[in-house]
Formats: C-alpha cells, structure tokens, sequence
C-alpha cells in the first residue's frame, strides 16, 4: 500500500503531483512539497542510517535544518553524489535516489553494530585513551583503523559535473529567516522603498506558519496574512525574496554569505546553476532565524520514531503525514502540548506526559484534557523500548527531590519529545555579537551587538506569535530608519517550559546511554565522565568528548550538555559560558564557495599575442607567475635536452627568435623622472643619455634585491623600465609607495605598459641581418647603434622600441611593438630569417644562455636575503650617490660581516653530472652528521655550448673559494665540485659588441 | 609592409567576434573593436585638455562612445577615442596642458574593451564584480577600476535606455574576463523560486 | 571582508586594497646618518597593539591611492580613513557606517 501514513487531509503538499523516488533502492513515493524525510514517514519508514560511532539504528528527529541523524548520500545521477544530506530539508522530487550511510552489509544488518555492545568500552576520551602506546603502533595500526572508521558518507569520486554561480548583492536591510517575525520586518523595510534581501533556508516562506494551522494573525487566519504579505514583498521591485537560500556566514562589517539551492529540486535544471553563492553587503540586518527544540535526555532517546514533538506537529500539519499512529508525547513544557491537539485533532491515539506538575502548567493542560487525551503529569520518562523502532516508553512518577515511583509502560511507535526552546544565535554570534543568558527563557539570547544587526522573533527568545510579528514589524523598520511601529493581534502561543538536563530516573545514571548529541554518539554519561576526570572548561569538555562538533553543531544538543556540565560542577549556565558558533551555519557545497572558478576560470591564464603562433608551432608550455610562457619547441622525437641542445647551438651559432613580451613594462614620465630613477635604483641615471640603455638593480629598504631590468631613456623625461616577468606588480606598486608617501614632491608619472608593448628578442650572430630589411628609420649599424642602445622607427611599417641588448651575451635586439601588431611582425620576421636558419627558443634555452653568461635570474640567483655585493654586483651602485633605498642597510653589520654568501660558479668534476638546482653544499662530506651547510646550487644546466654541466651557487666566503673543491648533495651522494667564475662562455664579453 | 594597415590591421585578443548572448539570457557580451586609449596624468588638471573634461568627479566618464574621459583617481584619467582620431590627440591634449607636468601614455594595445549590456547587465557582472552597481551607487555616468573575479578591470556604465557597461581590462586577461562573463550570464536570471 | 572607505572612492571591499602595516613612519630624510640601532628601529620595529592601531591602505584596485587609516584590530572597526599627509579629525569621525558611500564620494 502507497503511504500508509499519509493522513487523508491536510498539508501544504500537492496530492495532484505525485513524485517517486528510491530509499536503498526501494521506490518510496510522496507528494510534490514533501521532503524526503516527510515521504519516508509517509511510507512508514523511520530506520534511516546507522549512527557515527555505535552503529546504533536512528530516524528522523526533526523536520527541519538541526536534524542530526536522518544523514543520506543523495545520487541526483552521474558525477552528482552527495553525502550526508539531511532528509528533513532534501525535496522530494522524481528520479532522485536516496541511500543510509554508516553500515555494512545493509541498514538492517550492521556488522559495525558490535560497537555498540562495546560502548562501555567507547567512553569519552577512548581514542585518547587507548591510542597512546605503544608508539610504535601509531603508524601501522592505531592511524590506519581510525582513518578507516573516520568520516560519514562517501566522497564523491568524479568531478561535480554542476554548475556554481557567485553573486555580489548590496541591500539596505537583509532579513535572515522568512517566518512571523522575518516577513513582518520584511515588510516594515519594505514599505520604506529600502532595498530588502529576505532569504530563507526552506522551499516555502513562511517558517512556523506553514504548520501552525490554527493560528490567527489580526483575525484571519494566518495562512491568509502569510499570502498577503507574500503578494505585498512580490509587488515591490526593491524587494529580493530568496527562498531555498541559507545565510550560513557573517562576516565583517555586515558581510553576509548566502548559499542559493537553485536546481536541486528539479528533475531537469537544463543549464541553470546548481547553486549561487551570494556575498551580500547589507547596511543593516534583521536576524530571525527562528529557535530550536531541544530533545529530552533519557535512556534510549534515539530511537526510530522518537522525534522532536515540534517535528511530529510539522509533519502531520505541513505534510499530511502521521509519523505513528499511536503517539506520546513527553515534555517538560507547554508547546508540546500544541502538537499533541493537532495531532489529536488528525485522528491520532495521543498521551502525554509532562514533568512538570499540574501547578506549573498553564491553560494548555486542561486545553489538552478536554480533547480525552490522557495527560500524566509529574512524570519523567525512564526509557524507550524497541530497537529499530520505538515500541513503548517507560514512564514513571517523579517527585521534586527526583525519587521515581512505580513504572509504566506506555505502548507507541512514535514519541514526540520536548525539552524547551534554543534561540537560534550562531548568526548573532558569528558577528562577534555578545550573548547574553536569560534565565527566564533558559537560554543565551543576543545581548550586546558589535555590527549593525538586530534580532528578532524566536531568534531573540520571544516565542509568541504577536511578540514575533510586533518584534520583527520593529526591527525592519528600525532597520530601514523608519518610525513606524505596528501592533499585532494573534491566537496566543503555548510557551514556557522547565529546564531539564537529564530526566530523573531510577536506574543509575552511570548505566544508561541517554543521548545529548545524537550526531556525534555522545551520551550524558560521556559528559558526566569527563567532567569528572577533570574537563571542567566547557570548550574542552566539547572537545574530549566531542559534544557538539559534528556538522550540526550541536544545535540540539549544546543546551542540554551545557546543562549537564554546570549540573556537575554545581555552577549556573553563564557560569560555564558558551563554545563559539562559527560559519558554516549549516553545511555549505564547495561548489557554492568555489562558484565559478574552476578550469580555465580557476585563475586567468595571461598568454602573449605569440601564443597561438607557438602553439602552432610545436611548443611546451610553463607558467611563469600568471602567464604561460612558451618552454621549448621540440621537433619531433625531441625530448627536452635535446630541444634546448639545439635552440643553445642556435642561437650562438646563427640567430635564435623568443617571446619576451610578458617582461613588465613601466613608462616612467615627469620632469623629475631622473631623480626618481636614481632614488628608486642602486645605479646612477641622471647623465644617461636618451636612447641610451642601463641594466638597472633595486632593493627594497632592507638592502636586498628586489628587482632588475634594462632601462632605456626615451626623453630626457621619459624612461621605458623593465621589470622582470613576476616581478612586475611588484615593482610598481614599490614605485607608487614611494612616490606617493615618501617624495609626493616628485613630479613623476608611472604607467604600465606591460602589454601595450610586445617583445621579440632576436639574439645570435645574425641578429642584424635578419631584420635589417624590416627596420626603416634607424641606423642598425654597430657604430651607430652600439649594445645597450635604444632607437624609435618602424619596423614592417608598425612604429617600434628597438632596443639592441642581450640576455645571451650574443649581438641582440629587442624588438618592441604594439601587442596588437606583434604576431604580424613576428611572421615576417621569421619569414626573413628563414635564409639564416632562425629558430624559435623558449625559457629554458634562455635560462641555459644567461647562466653560461652568469647573469642572475631575479628569484633563482636571490631570494629576498640577497645583496648586490652577494651576487657581485656591487660595482653598480654609484658612489656618488648619497642615497637610495636600500644604501643604508648595505652597511648593516650583518650584511658588511664576512662569512656571506656569494654567487660562484661551480664545475663537476664528472663533466656529464648535473646538479639538482637547491642541493646542499659542504666542505667536507666526511663531517659527522649534522654538516655545516655552505650553500646551495641556484642554477645548473647542461650546457651545449661548454660541452659539460654548469652550475651557480651562493656559497659562504664563496669567492675566497675560488679553484676549491666542494661537494654537493646528490641523489646517489656528494659530487665533487670546482668553485668558479660564473661566467662560464665568452668571459670577455666580445660577442656581444659584434 | 603593415604600414597602411597600422591603425586597422590590429589583431585583438578577442578577435572581432559578433555580440553573443549565450543562453538568450537578455545579457550582451560584445568584445569592442579596435580602439585608441591613453592614460594621462597630471596633478593640476584644470578644466579641459583637447575638449575633454577634467574636471569631472572621481569615479566619473564623460563623454560618448567615440570619445570619453574617465576619472579613475585624483590625478588619473583613461581616455577611449576612435582608432582615427588616436595619431592627433596625444598633441592635441600636451598642446593645451601647456608647462604643466603631466604623463600622456598610450596604452591602446594594453587594453581590450568588452561591451555588456541588457536589463541583467548588472547581475552578470555582480558574478565577479564586488561593487553596488545599482542606481543610486552606480548610475550612468559612473566609471572606476575595480576587479572582476580575479581580474582587475575599468568599469564604466554608458547612458542608455537598457543599462550599458564597459569592461575594460588587461589584454591578457581578455580571455578570462570574456570567459567569466560568459559563465556568468548562464543562468543568471534562473532563482531558486521554481 | 572588510569594507573599507578610501579617501578618494567611498566604501570599497577588502579586495581591492593592499595593507601597507603601520602608518606615520617617515623614511629618515638622511639615513646615513643614523646609528645601525637607529636605523633597525625605522626598518623592523612595529607596533602591534590590540586596540586602536594606524595603519597605511592603499586602493591598489581602484584610484591607485595610498592613504592612512585608524582600525581597532579587535574588532575591526575603521575609526577614521584619511589622506596621506592628512591628520584625522577626530577619533570617532568617520565611522564605517556613518562615512561616505560610493555614490556620496562621486558626487
């Protein structure tokens, strides 16, 4: 029979859309509008998973976002399996498949159900009890079995085939929760013409009116002020209404993070996305979230069947369902006492017992009575019977002092339980707001806040229809800076209840598994033992026992173990204090945090307009910062070694082409430009001639190097800085510090035109040939146009920056020009020098060419410890100069001290052996173990055109070290090595004046 | 020879593609021709430089399509001009600054422009885009350097009957912000209410 | 994120500034002529208090500017935001939500 527990009327759901959907592979239908936990009790079912720890058989205990046990792996098809998804907030709808999580072989026959005839064994603190020795066993045996045991549900194992969304939103007043008091401050900010966000978790606004059906808001029935406010929020164009949407974050100065729930309940979401991840700014914020019930804590409270008595009532009145049929419900206050006349009112057999006595109810008591339903107050409740379902509920009289008279078994199969209310604060407290502790609520309700919020409703501990829509109409006009204020008429509400931590029982306390946090396995008796074995401060009892720290944080269960605590160490609530809610409220995908950047839009992938021509021309690829640089260009059956043998020999011997376009580019201008330069850099740069060039050194004011680059002057107010490829930003942002608060006097203008100007180096012998032909307007030759020299034309037509400078140490040039036109004039200058054999080379031949020149690289030769003199370049700084930044610190103790290390060179003695670039160096390999480390190798390349390896490397005293021997850390051992000049090709340099 | 091409034959990151609306979203994305663009600096800017204001507030353009003016900070502007125009301004602009130190840099080729407009404009940036972009905070005639997703981009919103922005950013950054906007406009207007 | 109200634009988020660390730290006018513990002293020692703490921002992904700030680094809240060369005007002027909006910057 279909829903055998679906009442014949009643509910929000539509009994015109049947949908169906699969429970460990069984077919389980519902109604569209039910959830998944609603269309399982619909059916009967109520033994949905396995609990974390002792595998013992749990249910559904609340219809809403709290749930703790009702866990499922969700399969919405391939790519799209998702664990531990709550049923209560899962919609149902067509074709989706649900599976329980936790055991093996099936939920009915856990094999892992063992542990829970070993519980006494798993006490608070087992693991680090029991993992502590032998030590040895840690690796092999104890992380192992853990790592096994650990988690709940299964990782997906294919990429999320889904799409993800992000959303930047601005509103005046952002309003969390869509219930009396949400909606009512909704429309209070609204009418204001204000821009309002009001974002709720559920499909359906609405929050407690959806279920509480007798309600009455200014004489109508609520359902009809709940559709008229709706159509009003609906009308306005200023009003954003986001159901399914979960405000999980706040963050600083009224950041709040929403996750959107787009496409989940549709059987075909087409393109839309998943999920959207909304990051709203709000200049104020309304917080009304709601409450949660708090369970009551008996032996066996966790049953299939026992749910929150809150969760009974939503069910039979939002969904239609009856979650049993034969009902007790046990509370210690009075709202248990309105589920029990709805469910009453549907049919249902309905006790009730309540541990407070006649005197401490109020009208609900003979409210209840006049139903027939029987009503057992001043008892307590023993225990539960059953296994995978609750079959009765051991009840018993309990005095004021606890002494518990005879017991009574209450047959069932469904339990509604009530312990009180829970304001639902983590919101609040996210945003560094100060709870405060009202004792006539039992509770912490926001007290003192720190950003512009408020709250309102249950959030804020009023829990009477009238006070949370007069609450809420309050906050959002006061949100909105609106005078107005509303009155309310509403059906009264059953509030109030007796704090309860543990209920009284006559068996020993110390025996029974009563449980505080269902999620995570944690018992009052696990509380009460670590209390004891002296965990008195309540974030470290969380973490002994793990109270509250699974993905629900705790929200049913951090009243009652705070409760426990305090009971045990006789001190009042606030005397304990509270743990710190943190984001995420409830779980959040990493799709919705990780939103649209993935794959190419994981980070922009910067690509020279030569891109395409080396992609087409064979060529490897590696990141350099954010740009992808062209690596080498094999021919085919080429491996690396072989590529760059050939693009080395190239170069040196004909002409070599390369895309040098992604070196930063900074146009310096003003009529102060000069000083600016020699401030800013160790050179001298006032007597520079224009169209001259100067390699250039910068450190930052710690003396250390920071960046280089060729400058060329352009005007006598204009130079074009280079800057290395990553350090580009960098330097920059260096410049303008300076310039705009150390030297505002200075008139100077930077501007990057890193990518206005294209760069193709053309470096070997027969450099000038190739592009004579091309050049109009310049004088190429050698006289006219020396190394380190700079002059405007036109190349192919298109206006041209020629620099003639070299990164190889062979006759070079530079050719920079518009990006736009830089794959044309690249063509046509490979088509020119097809005659002289010209060869493409990427990074890693220019590596190979500069070290056999021993020029630095910025980050491999220094790493933000390194001084000029270190590397040897102590001859650039002007002398003349009486500062720059970074002269002072040149003479700092530690970096005038002998012992620093200086760039070298350095040969193997085996010529073929090539180092490891970060390999240690020691004097001597025989030296007990620790050795005194030298140094380390910076570079090291096989070098075509020395015929063997070379390496550099900062080595203490290293230029004292000259013609010694050192070892360097191999794989296979040391290697001997031969300090040298770095300069290991040409070391008169006369190539590059050809 | 390009030299009669010169201020035509420019090839553009984006290509030259039409104005593409990926999912009929109501959201156009359109890369934007071949333009002419210059950053000028100068401290005491005065009132107007080869007919472009600069007065204007920060944060502001004025201007059209053709030729517009942005002020993206207290000594910063970017200027757009048509390619035909882009040999004569940089003079025309020095001429009138006079003694007045000041930095006019081309930077045509470092910039790419991407056009995004239609009633869900706003939204599909707001994927990235971190600011208010609604009336009051950003009304036509806004302009700013801001970021988008993990670019930074100018932003300037055109007058018009639909709403009407430019992006501009970085040339290498043209395939990922085109990209992300691309992404963006998927679904934009697809809410959870359904 | 932070939303922090550069001098210049308004109310900007976190994102598009760069901190700078402790603000009203001049470079000495003649640094050769500091001693080397002098010097230290300009180069590496900070303040890092907890409360009310001057710092420098700069707007790198908006006008470009540089400018001055006083945040409590307890809860970080901006007391004021003020130009290079500028002294605040009062402790409490300038609140992040009493400080100009984007739009109010602009006009």
């Amino acid at each position: 029979m279909a829903q055998p527990f679906r009442l014949s009327r009643g509910g929000r759901i539509d009994r015109s859309r049947p949908v169906r959907f699969t429970f460990n592979g069984r077919t389980v239908e519902g109604f569209h509008g039910d959830s998944v936990a609603s269309a399982l009790l619909a059916n009967g079912i109520h033994l949905v998973g396995r609990s974390f720890k002792y595998h013992r058989p749990r249910g559904i205990l609340s219809h809403g976002p709290d749930e703790p046990s009702a866990l499922l792996s969700v399969d919405r098809g391939p790519g799209r399996i998702d664990p531990n998804n709550r049923a209560s907030v899962v919609e149902a709808r067509d074709g989706l498949k649900t599976l329980s999580q936790n055991h093996w072989p099936s939920l009915e026959h856990d094999i892992g159900a063992v542990n829970d005839l070993l519980s006494p064994v798993f006490v608070a603190g087992f693991y680090y009890k029991t993992f502590m020795w032998p030590r040895k066993f840690w690796d092999k045996v104890y992380e192992p079995f853990i790592r096994a045991a650990a988690g709940l549900g299964k990782a997906p194992s294919v990429p999320d085939p889904d799409r993800y969304a992000n959303r930047h939103a601005h509103c005046d007043v952002l309003v969390v929760g869509a219930g009396p008091a949400g909606l009512s401050a909704a429309l209070a900010a609204a009418r204001t013409g204000k821009r309002v966000i009001l974002a709720d978790e559920g499909p359906e606004p609405g929050g407690a009116l959806l279920h509480d059906v007798t309600a009455e808001i200014d004489g109508r029935p609520a359902a009809e002020w709940l559709s008229a406010t709706l159509a009003e929020l609906d009308s306005r164009e200023t009003v954003i209404l986001l159901p399914r949407t979960t405000a999980f974050g706040y963050y600083n100065h009224n950041h709040v993070a929403l996750a959107e729930r787009i496409t989940d309940h549709l059987p075909n979401p087409g393109t839309a996305p998943r999920e959207r991840l909304w990051q709203v700014r709000a200049e104020q914020v309304v917080l009304a979230g709601g409450s949660h019930e708090r369970p009551l804590v008996f032996a066996d409270n966790d049953r299939p069947g026992i749910l929150l008595a809150e969760s009974v009532r939503v069910f039979i009145n939002r969904y239609g369902v009856a979650p049993g049929r034969r009902i007790v419900f046990a509370t210690s206050g009075a709202s248990a006492y309105a589920a029990a006349l709805d469910a009453k009112a549907a049919g249902l057999h309905v006790t009730l017992v309540d541990l407070r006595t006649e005197s401490e109810c109020g009208p609900e008591l003979a409210r209840l009575k006049a139903t027939g339903a029987e009503v057992l107050t001043g008892h307590t409740v023993i225990g539960a019977k059953g296994t995978k379902r609750v079959t009765g509920l051991i009840v018993a009289p309990v005095d004021r002092a606890g002494r518990c008279g005879a017991r009574r078994l209450l047959p069932c199969d469904c339990v509604g339980m009530s312990g009180g209310w829970t304001p639902a604060v983590h919101l609040f407290s996210q945003s560094r707001g100060k709870l405060a502790y009202d004792e006539t609520i039992d509770a912490f309700r926001p007290g003192t806040s720190v950003q512009a919020e408020r709250s309102a409703g249950a959030s804020r501990g009023t829990y009477d229809l009238a006070g949370c829509l007069q609450e809420g109409f309050a906050a959002g006009a006061a949100a909105a800076r609106s005078e107005e204020r509303r009155n309310f008429t509403a059906s009264p509400t059953l509030t109030g209840f007796r704090p309860v931590r543990a209920m009284p029982t006559d068996v020993d306390p110390g025996k029974v598994r009563a449980f505080v946090d269902f999620q995570n396995d944690v018992t009052a008796k696990d509380i009460t033992l670590a209390v004891r074995e002296g965990f008195h401060s309540i974030e470290h009892v969380k973490r002994y026992t793990t109270t509250g720290m699974a993905t629900d944080q705790g929200k049913t269960s951090n009243m009652n173990a705070l409760g426990i605590v305090a009971g045990q160490l006789d001190k009042t609530l606030p005397g304990v204090g509270t743990t710190t809610f943190r984001p995420p409220y409830t779980p959040v995908t990493f799709g919705a945090l990780v939103g649209p950047a993935r794959h190419a839009l994981f980070d922009p992938i910067r690509t020279t307009p030569i891109h395409e021509w080396a992609e087409e021309h064979g060529a490897l690829f590696e990141n350099v910062a954010l740009w992808r640089r062209a690596w080498y260009f094999p021919k085919s059956g080429e491996d690396l070694h072989e590529a760059v043998a050939r693009e080395c020999e190239a170069v040196r011997k004909g002409v070599g082409i390369f895309d040098a376009s992604t070196l930063g580019k900074i146009e310096v201008v003003g009529p102060d430009a000069a000083e600016f330069m020699n401030r800013i850099y160790i050179n001298p740069w006032l007597k520079l001639d224009v169209g001259r060039c100067r390699y250039g050194l910068m450190l930052k004011e710690d003396g250390y190097i920071l960046d280089d680059g060729v400058v060329a002057r352009i005007a006598p107010d204009c130079f074009h800085v280079t800057t290395t490829t990553g350090g580009a930003p960098r330097v920059l942002a260096h410049m303008e510090d300076y310039l705009q608060t150390e030297w505002p006097d200075l008139r100077v203008f930077l501007t990057s035109t890193t990518e206005q100007w294209a760069v193709i180096a053309l470096q070997g012998p027969k450099a000038r040939e190739v592009i004579a032909p091309l050049v109009d307007g310049i004088d190429l030759s050698p006289e006219a146009f020396p190394h380190m020299a700079m002059r405007q034309g036109t190349i192919c037509g298109v206006p041209t920056r020629l620099f003639r400078v070299s990164f190889t140490g062979e006759l070079g040039f530079e050719i920079n020009v518009p990006s736009d036109h830089a794959r044309a004039v690249w063509e046509a200058v490979w088509k020119a020098g097809q005659a002289h054999g010209i060869t493409p080379y990427g990074t890693e031949t220019m590596h190979v060419l500069r070290a056999e020149k021993g020029y630095i690289i910025i980050g491999q030769e220094t790493d933000g410890t390194v001084t000029p003199d270190d590397v040897g370049l102590s001859g650039m700084i002007a002398k003349a100069k009486k500062d720059f930044v970074g002269k002072r610190s040149l003479a700092r103790p530690d970096v005038v001290a002998s012992g620093r290390k200086q760039l070298v060179g350095l040969v193997t003695d085996d010529p073929k052996v090539v180092l490891d670039e970060g390999a240690q160096i020691v004097d001597d390999p025989g030296q007990p173990i620790p050795m005194r480390m030298l140094g380390h190798v910076t570079s090291s390349y096989w070098s075509p055109n020395c015929g063997r390896s070379i390496a550099m490397a900062l080595v203490a005293d290293g230029r004292a070290r000259q013609g010694r021997s050192l070892h360097v850390t191999t794989p296979e051992g040391f290697a001997r090595v031969t300090v040298v000049d770095p300069v290991f090709f040409d070391p008169k340099g006369e190539r590059i004046h050809a | 020879m390009l030299e009669a091409l010169y201020r035509t034959a420019r090839a553009l990151p984006l290509g030259r593609a039409p104005a593409s609306d990926p999912a009929c979203s109501g959201v156009q994305i359109t890369p934007a021709g071949a333009e002419a663009r210059f950053a000028l600096r100068i401290r005491d800017a005065g009132a107007s430089a080869a007919g472009l204001p600069l007065d204007g507030p920060i944060n502001s353009v004025r201007g059209d399509d053709r030729r517009w003016i942005a002020r993206l900070g207290p000594d910063e502007w970017l200027i757009g001009s048509d390619e035909a125009e882009a040999d004569q301004l940089p003079a025309a602009i020095a001429a009138d600054l006079g003694e007045r130190a000041h930095a006019i840099v081309d930077v045509s080729h470092r910039n790419v422009g991407i056009d995004v407009s239609g009633p869900l404009a706003a939204a599909v940036l707001n994927a990235g885009c971190p600011l208010d972009l609604g009336d009051a905070a950003f009304p036509a005639g806004s302009a700013t350097r801001t970021l988008f997703g993990k670019a930074e981009i100018v932003l300037i919103r055109h007058d018009g009957a639909t709403p009407r922005y430019r992006v501009e950013c970085w040339r290498s950054f043209a395939t990922y912000v085109h990209g992300l906007l691309a992404e963006a406009s998927l679904g934009v207007g697809e809410t959870a209410r359904r | 994120m932070l939303l922090i109200a550069c001098p210049y634009c308004g109310n900007r988020p976190e994102t598009e500034f760069r901190c700078g660390g402790q603000a009203h730290i001049a470079r000495p006018a003649d640094p050769g002529a500091l001693s080397d513990a002098q010097w230290a002293e300009y180069l590496f020692i900070r303040d890092n208090p907890r409360g009310i703490h001057a710092e420098r921002w700069n707007h790198v992904h908006g006008c470009g500017r540089w400018f001055n700030a006083r945040r409590d680094t307890v809860s970080d809240r901006f007391l004021a935001t003020y130009k290079m060369g500028e002294t605040p005007q009062s402790q409490e002027s300038n609140s992040i939500l009493s400080t100009s909006t984007q739009a109010e910057a602009r006009a």
